[in-house]
């Protein structure tokens, strides 16, 4: 009793997270409800021509679907059906062969990054177009053409590179405008400086008859920077599409009870004192009290326990918890906005804010380059108005300056690693979702797991086989399949892996939270919970065990673990061997834990950890100066998910959880995790090398630039072949 | 060097028109799904003939 109320307690403490979580999912539920038409559907087998013409010629053939088209890149069909749902579809596409999950369309809100993405690559086409035509022209230049002939070229070329320059680079001039606003000198200030002054200066030469124009080299400045841009919006955007993807395969719907019919409404719907009802596997979509039903509940994703819990009329439910095997009707409590859950909440934003802003390298990088390039350009106009005292000649000095230093290569040397290194991660199947995770992850010297579902699946499976007698398998198997409990699955999945086939049961019934009784050739079989089959709970047990009691034969103990993740104790080992410290925090018992932790060869493990208790584990290691990376996928390791220098989740967590999180392993191995590391080491060194190389450039050609030797040529030269060693440096990467 | 006056406006054209192209194939969202066009272009069907219009109301 002791314990059921602690558990209580526990429920009521974390309650509404989840939920708060989901209430602006549901609002935009309801705005999708609106636009009914487009449907999206979620095609993650999809991979050659065969499978889009199969999609959509299936689709089409349906009455009612005037478009259907399959986007191969995102895995997706868009189809135009007014009259229909996704329910109507999907059986449709199964049929054929094809899994499909319906997608929440209004979470997909993609078409603003797409537009931003469709403008950046609009300026880069424009430039791409002014910098060759000007190149043409500039080469007659450089190859000596002289005169009339000269001052004919610099005009064409002013009048294409002018427009360019303020179309192309308007995002520079806003960048730079807003950063000065803010009283910080950001790497677009030297940008936008030189790019006006290079154009200004051109100009003023072209009017003047003078020998040379810098329009190519302020085009190709614009050019190579939007490129850089563009890796690093298109980085963004894949990783921001994949994570929206997860978001909106969870549609949170739920059941709700009014005058005894049942109607579906999205949760943000949900008033306190509400009913709603609670399917077998379905998630508690509120927090609430059970007034009818009894079944078991799965809370691994709240408190990290791997056993279910039993409830019936009075338990107090959270949001986020997983109905295992009755119909339960909840009465609502807190629901979306209203609900209290803002213990857990605060402890994330706590630990947000103590985490501080991570400053990446690129930023630390342009921190000092900025003030840098300033100063050399005006020390170099200083020291020519002191020679020549021609404001004409020092300005066109201070031009080139600026222009060869400009950061051309350095605009490319971050994005163009992080676009190399994220795309070999994705299709490792890790995603990530923050820009600076990268470099964060190489610095990581501590991994904090959690148990339940990240480094064990969170799902049971059956020990042996053996003591259950060969005669009584086939009845097992029936039994077992009749029932969605997650041990009685896990029973039927083992013994139909054995090639067992099913016998035929005279009747059979679920009965909610304690097992499934039914009859075979006259004999009553029962199997479920130990105390309700009749049989004394064996003396300390370490893991979930269920009895199988027929009539006539002795009770058969069926023990069940909590597998290991494939990959984990891999990815241990290998964490290990690269000399970082790996620890255990988990909420579940002890000996499950310590079990675990054998299993995995981990010596530094701590059971029955609160939230709270894990966010300030995390919290003490980062002040004894760790870099902790933690993993985890419950709500209960949300704070430290938060709290942590770097932060994994897999796919299958709680949303909350992912958001928390810098990066989504998508598929089920774990071993990418100790791979990560190591990308990350690498890239972070390419990213060094590339800053390394861009200011080796610098270093040569400044000097000429500051004696006043530069030409339009060297300035065009540098900057090219900077960019391009940069890059192909960048796909170096292994 | 009078030949100038018709290769460097003929030079702009054809990059002005390669422009328009690439601005027309943009806005016509060719680029959303690079890996789809790879694979359609093995698919035998409407190799006769383009695929028709959707039909804007239904029948």
């Amino acid at each position: 009793m002791a314990e059921l109320s602690a558990d209580r307690e526990y429920a009521a403490r974390l309650s509404a997270c989840p939920a708060c979580d989901a209430a602006p999912l549901a609002e935009r539920v309801a705005g999708a409800a609106a636009q009914r038409g487009d449907l999206v559907l979620s095609l993650p087998t999809a991979h050659c021509a065969t499978c889009i013409s199969d999609v959509e010629r299936a689709l089409l053939a349906q009455p009612g679907v005037r478009v259907a088209r399959v986007n191969l890149t995102l895995r997706r069909v868009m189809i135009d059906a007014p009259s229909l749902s996704a329910e109507d579809l999907i059986p449709v596409l199964e049929r054929i062969g094809y899994e499909a999950h319906e997608l929440d369309a209004s979470v997909l809100s993609s078409t603003a990054a797409e537009r931003q993405g469709r403008d950046i690559l609009m300026r880069i086409g424009v430039a791409g177009f002014a910098m060759m035509n000007i190149m043409i022209l500039s080469v007659a230049v450089w190859s000596g053409a002289t005169g009339a002939t000269r001052d004919m070229f610099h005009w064409i070329s002013a009048v294409i590179a002018l427009p360019t320059v303020i179309f192309a680079g308007k995002p520079f001039f806003v960048s730079a405008w807003n950063s000065l606003k803010a009283g910080r000198l950001g790497m677009d200030v030297p940008i936008s400086l030189a790019l006006i002054l290079a154009s200004g200066i051109s100009l003023f030469e072209t009017i003047n008859s003078g020998h040379h124009a810098y329009f190519d080299a302020a085009v190709m400045l614009c050019f190579f920077l939007l490129v850089g841009r563009y890796l690093d919006f298109r980085t963004r955007a894949v990783a921001r599409s994949a994570a929206e993807e997860l978001t909106a395969l969870e549609v949170p719907r739920a059941v709700l009870l009014k005058d005894g019919a049942e109607q579906v409404v999205g949760v943000a719907d949900l008033r306190p004192g509400d009913v709603i009802r609670i399917r077998p596997g379905a998630r508690v979509a509120a927090d609430g009290e059970v007034i009818a039903g009894m079944s078991e509940i799965d809370r691994s994703l709240l408190t990290g326990e791997s056993l279910p819990v039993q409830a019936g009329p009075g338990a107090v439910l959270a949001a986020g918890e997983v109905n295992l095997t009755g119909p339960l009707d909840l009465r609502v409590s807190a629901a979306g906005r209203d609900s209290s859950l803002t213990r857990l909440a605060h402890l994330v934003a706590m630990a947000e804010a103590t985490r501080g802003r991570y400053a990446s390298l690129a930023e630390r990088a342009s921190r000092l380059y900025s003030p840098v390039v300033h100063l050399l350009a005006l020390f170099s106009y200083g020291l020519w108005m002191y020679w020549t005292g021609d404001w004409r000649v020092a300005l066109n000095v201070a031009a080139a300056v600026l222009i060869i230093t400009c950061p051309c290569a350095l605009g490319l040397a971050v994005p163009a690693v992080v676009t190399a290194a994220s795309g070999k991660l994705f299709k490792r199947g890790l995603l990530i979702k923050d820009g600076t995770a990268l470099e964060r992850l190489a610095e990581v010297d501590t991994v904090v797991f959690d148990k339940t579902g990240t480094l064990t699946m969170g799902r049971p499976e059956l020990v042996s086989l053996d003591p259950l007698p060969d005669d009584l398998r086939p009845v097992a198997l029936a039994i077992a399949g009749a029932s969605s409990h997650p041990l009685s699955r896990a029973l039927a999945a083992a013994l139909a892996a054995e090639g067992v086939a099913p016998a035929v049961l005279d009747s059979v019934a679920e009965v909610p939270g304690f097992g499934i009784e039914g009859a075979w050739r006259g004999l009553r079989i029962r199997l479920g919970r130990a105390d309700w089959v009749g049989k004394e709970t064996p003396e300390a047990e370490d893991g979930p065990v269920s009895v199988l009691a027929v009539d006539g034969h002795a009770p058969v103990t069926l023990r069940f673990t909590d597998a290991l993740r494939p990959g984990a104790a891999d990815c241990v080992a290998a964490l290990r061997a690269g000399g970082r410290r790996v620890i255990m925090l988990s909420g579940d018992t002890p000996a499950a834990v310590a079990r675990a932790a054998a299993d995995l060869g981990m010596t530094e493990f701590r059971a029955s950890v609160t939230p709270q208790d894990k966010e300030a584990a995390v919290a003490a290691l980062s002040e004894a100066g760790a870099k902790v990376l933690m993993v985890g996928d419950g709500l209960n390791d949300t704070a430290a998910l938060a709290r942590a220098h770097v932060s994994i989740s897999p796919a299958t967590a709680l949303d909350a959880a992912r958001v928390a999180s810098d990066m989504v392993l998508m598929g089920q191995d774990l071993a990418p995790v100790a791979g990560a590391i190591e990308m990350a080491r690498q890239a972070r060194r390419r990213i060094k090398e590339n800053f390394a190389i861009s200011i080796a450039y610098n270093i040569v050609a400044v000097p000429f630039a500051i004696m006043g030797l530069a030409t339009p040529l060297m300035a065009a030269l540098a900057m090219s072949v900077s960019s391009v060693s940069v890059t192909l440096n960048a796909l170096r990467l292994r | 060097m009078e030949i100038l006056f018709i290769l460097i406006p003929v030079s702009i054209l054809l990059g002005a028109g390669g422009l328009a192209a690439f601005l027309w194939s943009l806005k016509t969202r060719q680029y959303d799904d690079p890996k789809g066009d790879a694979e359609r272009i093995l698919s035998s069907e409407w190799d006769d003939h383009p695929r028709p219009p959707p039909q804007k109301s239904e029948p």
